[in-house]
């Protein structure tokens, strides 16, 4: 026993346990997220409860607990119908519960508005508002036919957005002239407006138009009831999907989760952000980081390479170096605060008054806007790469910088040639911390431009396609928005995980690129005699 | 100590006068006076802290790196001082070549290595460039074991190998003087060998100036040896001589082993 000790064997237990719960919370992690996440887009099927009090409940089982105070087991289900019922949850008293069956016929209708639909159909009604057979091949066959006429005016609403844009364009014109010599301009002035105002009347047109087409559209409608047989009317054209949970098999349910999937990556939210896709937040996380990259990876690499190469060795470089490690240890938020004091109101109010004079008091960029955001986080990640990048060249033997100044080559060419293609995958790896930290701050982007839903995306088909102004959306604060501003937290629940996922997702992804990038350099930069 | 005889009264190359060196406050190398003869072998010996690597480095300013290093004293390469501000460092290293103890190729490519003084001298003609990669392996002894693979890394070679690429590497940019400080102190008997012919077939073209702790080796490849101690030149002369029949006491005691 002695010799066990004195051997150190304990100590290799230690360290392998300490792994080992390292681990286990590691995958527990994951467990969570997966578990919570995955099965939010599996169709569940609806169960009809007949209640003791004569009343019958028709939902998702979702959840079973024991009631805290009385030991009697509960379930929730998840009841839908919200513009009925007023809630999407219900608690039922496993003692309440008479008697129970699955409905073949039931119907599970995701709504663009007021969450999911669970009822029966009753009548139907086509594009002429005429009655038809109320049968599902029907109600399938019209609800698809809704949808490609709705389609049909994508082409008027484009054509719209693009008359809307180009008066704006016309407004903030005439705006300027009018701020600079409204006298001097008089003519063009008035030559603008009455163009524009020849937009407004073309816009107007083709809104009657659409309005038009939409209200014929809307025509077609079914009528519902709930499992006590409330009957509600919808139009089809609000309905975003049409399932039979009950009859559907396996592989269409497979099928459905696919569809989910892709809506979750590529359509817009829906429902306060509970419901339909994350699109704009996906899109808004990764430009930021992106734009962030482009911040603070050349700015850490020169200030790094200053310090490293440069500068004297001394008490100022030292100085220098702790506080650059100490920035890395500064709060977000207060990043959020400088974020918002210097470049929005600062350098942003500056420019609008530089340059947008005539808007004022809108702010161009002296409000948030993805261009501040990137910048504070710039700030927040480019004490990682300075020390990951002076780290790397610290760490190149003397021997190669010596080697190269022997030949005759300058300070800078020994830089450019053979140690920074050395550091490289230091300096990947610096990168790879600074984004994976820069994608999942959530509290500086509240104060510089992450909005809950933007309108617009921060990169598009208008001319200048990057619109460095514009707020965005992003998945940090997506997962805060929804768990704890939604009015409908109960449903917001899976969303949150899910969210969550695609973040970690796209940490992963990234992570993966700039690590095959770091070892490729790697095996190019290393080798076996140093 | 009179480092003139009748070794160096062969035309000198490099003449070093009443040199003096601190590192702050220790004094380095005190009032070194020496020359190294054109096309010969000239070794640097001396117990470890003589300063005769501090020396060698003089001799292409690799000191400059070093900030707290004070230089008073001249040294002259053909005639011409390199020791003041003035002095063109990058184009003296072009002239003044120099191989290290620890072999130090680029992570690049065996051809990238060698033509490496060349394009940072701004040469881009390719042929140059081809022509210059051949002669400088052929001039380093290792053009036959790497010629099939000048596109693979260097960094894939042993260390006898790595260490001939690096003197190729230095004689591609034509140097007058080639220093080595230790070349052979990382490498096994073999490659030391190879190394220390090569040497001898390169004194026909270049002057060579070497630091070495190995005394049969200073015996071996060196025309002229200096010897220091402490910072001074204790005695300067023909190898032979120095090995043989040392003025000195202090060398004949380094030399048998007695210290050092």
């Amino acid at each position: 026993m002695k010799n066990y000790f004195k051997r150190g064997e304990p100590m290799v237990l230690v360290s392998g346990a300490t792994l080992a719960v390292i681990l286990f919370m590691t995958l527990t992690l994951m467990a969570v997220i997966l578990g919570n996440s995955l099965g939010y887009f599996w169709v569940k099927g609806l169960v009809r409860l007949q209640l003791t009090d004569g009343s019958l409940v028709m939902g998702q089982l979702t959840d079973t607990e024991r009631h805290a105070l009385t030991d009697a087991k509960r379930q929730q289900l998840k009841v839908g119908n919200r513009d009925l019922y007023a809630q999407d949850f219900r608690w039922v008293d496993e003692a309440e519960i008479s008697g129970r069956d699955i409905p073949e016929d039931a119907y599970l209708l995701e709504r663009r508005e007021h969450g999911n639909f669970f009822g029966f159909l009753k009548e139907l009604k086509d594009i002429n508002g005429a009655p038809v057979a109320a049968d599902h091949a029907s109600l399938l066959k019209l609800h698809r036919e809704v949808l490609t006429q709705k389609e049909d005016l994508a082409p008027i609403k484009s054509e719209m957005s693009r008359l809307n844009q180009a008066s704006e364009r016309l407004r903030l014109k005439i705006l300027k002239l009018e701020y600079h010599d409204a006298e001097a301009n008089s003519a063009t002035i008035a030559r603008l407006s009455e163009q524009r105002e020849q937009l407004t009347v073309a816009f107007d047109q083709l809104l009657e138009q659409l309005n038009q087409r939409q209200s014929v559209i809307n025509q077609a409608s079914a009528v519902f009831s709930d499992a006590n047989g409330t009957t509600k009317e919808l139009a089809l054209q609000e309905l975003v999907r049409i399932y039979q949970p009950n009859r559907m098999s396996v592989v269409a349910k497979a099928g459905a989760y696919l569809v989910k999937i892709k809506e979750l990556l590529l359509d817009d939210p829906r429902e306060s952000n509970t419901e339909g896709g994350l699109f704009p937040a996906i899109f808004g996380t990764v430009m930021m980081v992106l734009l962030m990259s482009v911040f603070s990876l050349p700015f850490g690499v020169i200030a790094a390479i200053y310090l490293r190469e440069y500068a004297k060795e001394g008490k100022l470089v030292q100085l220098v170096r702790i506080a650059v490690n100490n920035l890395a240890g500064v709060p977000s938020i207060v990043y959020g605060v400088f974020g918002l004091g210097f470049f929005v109101y600062g350098i942003g109010g500056s420019l609008d008054k530089l340059f947008f004079p005539e808007r004022l008091p809108t702010p161009v960029f002296g409000t948030g806007g993805i261009l501040w955001a990137s910048l504070t986080l710039a700030l927040l990640t480019v004490p990682v790469v300075i020390v990951a990048t002076e780290e790397s060249l610290a760490s190149i033997p003397k021997g190669i910088r010596e080697g190269s100044l022997a030949l005759g080559a300058t300070k800078f060419q020994t830089l450019t040639r053979v140690l920074l293609p050395m550091a490289t995958p230091g300096i990947m790896t610096g990168l790879v911390l600074s984004m994976a930290r820069a994608v999942g701050e959530v509290a500086p982007l509240m104060m510089v431009g992450v909005v809950k839903l933007a309108p617009t995306l921060p990169f598009d088909g208008q001319f200048p396609f990057f619109h460095m102004d514009r707020k965005f959306m992003h998945l940090g604060f997506h997962i805060f928005d929804v768990g704890f501003q939604s009015p409908n937290v109960e449903a917001a629940k899976p969303m949150v995980y899910v969210t969550t996922l695609l973040l970690l997702l796209i940490v992963i992804a990234a992570s993966s690129l700039a690590i095959r990038f770091r070892n490729q350099m790697r095996r190019k930069y290393t080798s076996s005699h140093f | 100590m009179s480092p003139e005889s009748e070794v160096t009264s062969r035309q000198p190359i490099v003449t070093v006068e009443s040199l003096n060196l601190h590192y702050g406050a220790a004094h380095a190398l005190k009032d070194i006076s020496l020359s190294v003869a054109r096309n010969q072998v000239t070794a640097f010996i001396g117990p470890s802290g003589c300063g005769k690597s501090t020396l060698l480095r003089c001799l292409n300013r690799m000191n400059d790196l070093i900030d707290s290093v004070a230089i008073s004293g001249s040294i002259k390469l053909d005639g011409q001082e390199i020791t003041g501000n003035a002095t063109d460092v990058i184009s003296l290293r072009r002239r003044v070549g120099m191989v290290f103890q620890q072999s130090n190729p680029f992570p690049k490519s065996i051809y990238e290595n060698i033509v490496y003084g060349l394009r940072i001298a701004g040469v881009k003609d390719k042929a140059l460039l081809d022509e210059t990669v051949e002669k400088s392996l052929k001039g380093a002894a290792i053009w036959d074991e790497v010629k099939d693979r000048l596109h693979e890394s260097a960094l894939g070679l042993s260390g006898g190998q790595a260490q001939r690429i690096c003197i190729a590497r230095a004689i591609a940019t034509n140097p007058e003087v080639i220093l080595m400080d230790e070349p052979c102190s990382a490498l096994d008997p073999l490659s030391t060998l190879k190394i220390e012919e090569l040497i001898d077939e390169l004194k026909e073209q270049y002057t060579i100036v070497i630091v070495t702790h190995n005394m049969q080796q200073a015996a071996r490849v060196s025309d002229a040896t200096a010897f220091f101690y402490l910072g001074e030149l204790i005695e300067m002369g023909e190898t032979k001589k120095i090995f043989t029949n040392p003025e000195k006491k202090q060398t004949e005691d380094y030399i048998t082993g007695r210290f050092g």
